[in-house]
């Protein structure tokens, strides 16, 4: 199943973020938001990624945007792997029943037990206005993805 | 810029080890190479501040000198191994020390990384030949292609 598609109500969650406060989609009423799908935690790749969407945070969210990383590990793996990093948006644990979230958004990989690299924007309406998908789990979506999807809704 | 030959733009950091062994992988080939910065401070706390040094040198015309010295040893990176490092070079210190905290500097350091996320880099060394982008550091291929 490919990744969720524009125009589609956001599946609903409630996951525990890095210090076990649960953020639901509920939350995120009223409020544009980025999930971040990625594999695991301390793997060499997500760390590049996780870092450069760090160093436009400010950028993002002065455009009133919301981050939030989304993988299978735990909460206290995302504690960890956050300080590791320095990055300060919240990561969410999709942990049990594991995946169950990615799989409601089109981007678990079965085979592999991880996630698809992915990006899915939630409109404060909570339908998703945008998403994408890596081609493998080896590219990293650029932030320019980011902004230019954006850019593409207040053109809208 | 520097050198004769096929464009290389790099997008890279002075703390990060990979650009380090890019740098020597790209000594060995006849490539125009043009260094942008793309200090990620997260993951590289020094990042920002070795770029506006190397830019601090630029005005002094010796980016390529500072960029050398500090690629060839990331292992002194503090303020005192810059001075020292401009004591080498032979660098009016009292003016590397204004214009690596100037905002004409800061802003060229800027510019480099918004370039670098606008052409959608993720991490360091990116280097871009004809358009395309070459994340991580170069390979046999890449390389051989530019000798």
């Amino acid at each position: 199943m490919p990744v969720i598609e524009a125009g589609t109500a956001a599946p609903g969650f409630t996951l525990s973020d890095q210090d076990g406060n649960d953020v639901s989609l509920s939350d995120l009423e009223g409020q544009t938001s980025l999930l971040v799908f990625y594999p695991m935690d301390f793997s060499p790749t997500c760390t590049d990624q996780l870092n450069v969407y760090q160093e436009v945070l400010g950028e993002l969210e002065e455009q009133g945007v919301k981050l939030y990383g989304i993988s299978v590990d735990s909460a206290f793996a995302h504690k960890a792997f956050r300080e590791h990093l320095g990055v300060t948006f919240p990561l969410l644990a999709d942990f049990e029943p594991k995946g169950e979230v990615a799989r409601a958004y089109g981007v678990y990989i079965h085979e592999r037990g991880h996630n698809q690299r992915a990006l899915v924007m939630i409109g404060p309406d909570l339908e998703v206005k945008w998403s994408f998908q890596a081609p493998t789990p080896l590219e990293i979506p650029g932030a320019n993805l980011i902004f230019d999807a954006l850019a593409g809704q207040h053109a809208g | 810029m520097r050198g004769e030959g096929t464009v290389v733009i790099e997008y890279g950091s002075y703390e990060c080890p990979f650009c380090a062994r890019a740098d020597v992988l790209l000594a060995g080939t006849a490539v125009r190479r043009v260094f942008r910065h793309f200090p990620v401070d997260s993951k590289h706390p020094r990042a920002t501040a070795l770029a506006r040094a190397a830019e601090a040198a630029a005005l002094q015309g010796r980016f390529w000198d500072m960029h050398d010295s500090l690629m060839a040893d990331q292992s002194r990176l503090d303020d005192p191994h810059l001075w020292r490092r401009c004591e080498q070079l032979g660098l009016d210190l009292e003016r590397f020390q204004a214009d690596r905290r100037s905002a004409e500097v800061a802003d060229r350091v800027q510019r480099d990384f918004r370039s670098g996320i606008r052409a959608g880099v993720t991490t360091t060394p990116t280097l871009f030949v004809d358009g395309q982008a070459h994340p991580g550091v170069p390979g046999e291929q890449l390389l051989a292609r530019l000798r």
